[in-house]
């Protein structure tokens, strides 16, 4: 035990740069989010995750984004477990119709102002669950959906560029 | 008369369906089907729907032959195995809601997938439109005076797949369990039938997301078993090489996930690290952290170059140096073995009973291992420990994947070795109906695929069952009598598959 503590002490972080995030990516989450945003927030995001009948790949990333690597905490981003504490509700998911309801009802719950981002294929457009009986096809079908990340999964590092986006638009001038 | 299944009298064997057997069998054979299963002679593999028909395929013996009956039901009723042998009662309520089927004299007939929320009834049956039909789903009663209910779900409050959960508990104690599945049924199963084969792999491919290398490989596997196709060696050795990356992933992950909901956040830490190192190194060797899309029937869709492989190496010789570590803190730390000997006891005739799978059935003495028996290459060319314990606690479970990393770690290095030269795919094409299945061992325990394969190459009908099917039910025993403050603790150690269960 001491052994892993004192080395954890000696070791350089393993948490890596944050990637940047481009030009063409701000402007986007600057046109999806809206200026409404920036005054409200400071430097800090509570962030809300939601499956909404995902296959589980895209939580296994979102998940990772806590680990030493990407360390998400250290922007002041970090995931709350009610939504009446969230900012941003992070949906994955083709949005199953058995979780439609427990969706809105989390939206709903959630305090504004309030952002929605969709995370994944499945999120966005049904990806290889388009057309099912069980699926609503996306979440915009369901909720206003504020800024999409692309993937299947989208991989930690692109979560970090989308939400990291969604802070530096947030940060007051 | 099959001398595979003597019991049965009344059967019809079906030409072209590999590489095991399915018979047509009549009501009366599938009563005694039903009591062989009852009596822990058979164990349940599977029990699925068709439009006319129902199938299980079963297990006779530990480990004697495994077979898949048929009994047609044009009239879409049919005896129910769930009223002398529980395992099959969630399968019959899935099969009745997706097929509108009547299980006839199944002890718990509410619906199970169907919440009332799709726009058609039966919708692999007579897909029947209906309008918004939600009904309240009456929970299982619990009588006591100072009984309290708790409802959890279906969004919960970590990062995970949602479900509900209703807990009955007097005081801290927990008295009754009851799940609530489905929330996640995609209706993959609909989406697979007139699919081809390439979008049939990619569907199931994603049934799971941790076991994506699994189902793909499970799907792929029957596939090949209709049509008679085998892939090249080459394929074979990086699919394998690509499932115990998989397990590796997904065993790190949990045992410090465990240790996590036992508030002893350290062993977390460290184990997300090493889980974050194998998905770098699959990314470099397979393109995609978690080998999405790779394995496809005839082969693999990715080949392992020098890069790939020198990065898997260093990942074996990281894990190897830093884990033992953390095992030893997992086993010197009173506080952690406090919380998880002794919780969470999973008794060994409920895991027989159930054929639960993987580290939770071998965690309670059942030793099944489907890379064993019945087995499948390159597997039978490999040395590795299948570890089994009797005490069916958490603690045991994490052991069986702490001895299972360690038999990953052995496994990869010898598929790195051995690694034959040539193609990694086989051209796949069918000139006639054929029906193929096969059982693959996942993180999770054994996965079954069941394909018929038409004529012109599309899939007439699949159907992929999750081990979750038989752990999630023995999860409610589980905990009975346990804290509820335990129940994360003891969810994290079944760690079942949400999707994966509700397809
Ligand atoms: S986008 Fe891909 S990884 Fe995410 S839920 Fe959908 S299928 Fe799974």
């Amino acid at each position: 035990m001491r052994r892993t503590l004192l080395e954890g002490l000696l070791h350089r972080p393993l948490s890596e740069p944050p990637p940047a995030v481009d030009a063409a990516e701000l402007e986007a989450v600057a046109r999806a989010v809206g200026v409404a945003a920036r005054a409200r927030l400071g430097r800090s995001l509570s962030i809300r995750e939601i499956d909404a009948g995902s296959c589980n790949g895209c939580e296994l990333e979102i998940i990772a984004l806590g680990n030493a690597f990407y360390d998400l905490e250290r922007f002041g981003l970090r995931f709350v477990a009610s939504p009446r504490h969230a900012d941003v509700l992070l949906v994955t998911g083709p949005v199953t119709r058995n979780m439609r309801a427990a969706l809105l009802r989390t939206w709903e719950a959630t305090p504004d102002p309030k952002w929605v981002v969709a995370v994944g294929a499945c999120a966005h457009d049904g990806g290889e669950f388009a057309g099912s009986y069980a699926c609503e096809r996306s979440v915009g079908a369901v909720l206003p959906v504020d800024l999409f990340i692309p993937g299947c999964p989208p991989a930690p590092v692109d979560l970090l560029k989308g939400l990291l986006g969604l802070l530096t638009l947030s940060a007051p001038r | 008369m099959p001398t595979i299944l003597p019991e049965l009298r009344a059967a019809t064997r079906v030409e072209a369906h590999h590489p095991w057997p399915r018979f047509v069998v009549d009501v009366a054979s599938w009563r005694v089907a039903g009591g062989e299963l009852a009596a822990g002679r058979w164990t349940l593999l599977g029990l699925w729907g068709e439009a006319d028909s129902v199938h299980m395929a079963v297990l006779r013996g530990d480990r004697d032959a495994i077979a898949v009956l048929t009994l047609p039901c044009a009239d879409r009723r049919f005896p129910a195995i769930g009223a002398r042998h529980a395992p099959a009662i969630r399968l019959e309520r899935a099969a009745q809601d997706l097929f509108g089927f009547a299980a006839e004299g199944l002890p718990d007939a509410r619906p199970w997938l169907d919440h009332g929320a799709w726009p058609v009834r039966a919708p692999l049956g007579r897909a029947e439109p209906v309008a918004d039909a939600a009904v309240p789903y009456p929970f299982l009663p619990a009588e006591g005076g100072a009984l309290h209910q708790i409802a959890v779900g279906p969004v919960h409050a970590g990062i995970i797949e949602p479900g509900h959960f209703r807990f009955h508990a007097d005081g801290e104690t927990v008295v009754r369990l009851e799940e609530r599945l489905g929330y996640t049924h995609k209706g993959t199963e609909a989406l697979m039938q007139g699919a081809d084969l390439a979008r049939a792999a990619r569907l199931a491919g994603r049934i799971s997301g941790d076991s994506t290398v699994a189902s793909a490989l499970a799907f792929a596997h029957a596939v090949e078993a209709a049509l008679g196709l085998a892939p090249p060696p080459r394929a074979v050795w990086l699919r394998a090489l690509a499932a115990e990356l998989e397990r590796l992933a997904n065993h790190l992950g949990d045992v410090g996930a465990v240790c996590n909901d036992a508030s002893f956040a350290i062993i977390n830490a460290h184990c997300a690290v090493l889980r974050e190192r194998v998905l770098r190194a699959a990314a470099v060797a397979f393109g995609h952290r978690l080998m999405m899309d790779r394995v496809v029937p005839g082969g693999v869709a990715a080949n392992l170059d020098a890069t790939g492989a020198a990065a898997i190496t260093a990942l074996v010789a990281a894990v190897r140096q830093r884990f033992p570590r953390l095992v030893e803190l997992y086993d010197s730390t009173a506080s952690l073995q406090d919380r998880v000997v002794g919780t969470g006891r999973l008794d060994p005739a409920l895991a027989r009973q159930f054929g639960c799978g993987g580290f939770v059935g071998r965690a309670s003495g059942r030793d099944f291992d489907a890379r064993r028996w019945p087995g499948y290459p390159p597997y039978d060319d490999l040395r590795f420990d299948v570890p089994v314990r009797t005490e069916g606690d958490v603690n045991a479970r994490v052991w069986i994947r702490i001895e299972e990393i360690g038999a990953s770690l052995g496994l990869i290095e010898q598929l790195l070795a051995g690694l034959p030269a040539g193609d990694v795919r086989a051209k796949v094409g069918s000139s006639a109906e054929a029906e193929g299945a096969a059982l693959v061992e996942g993180f999770r325990g054994d996965i079954l695929a069941w394909v018929r394969v038409a004529a012109d190459g599309t899939v007439a009908r699949c159907h992929v069952r999750d081990p979750s099917w038989f752990q999630w039910p023995v999860l409610e025993a589980a905990v009975d009598g346990n804290i509820v403050a335990d129940f994360p603790l003891c969810n994290k150690s079944f760690n079942c598959a949400y999707s994966g269960h509700d397809l």
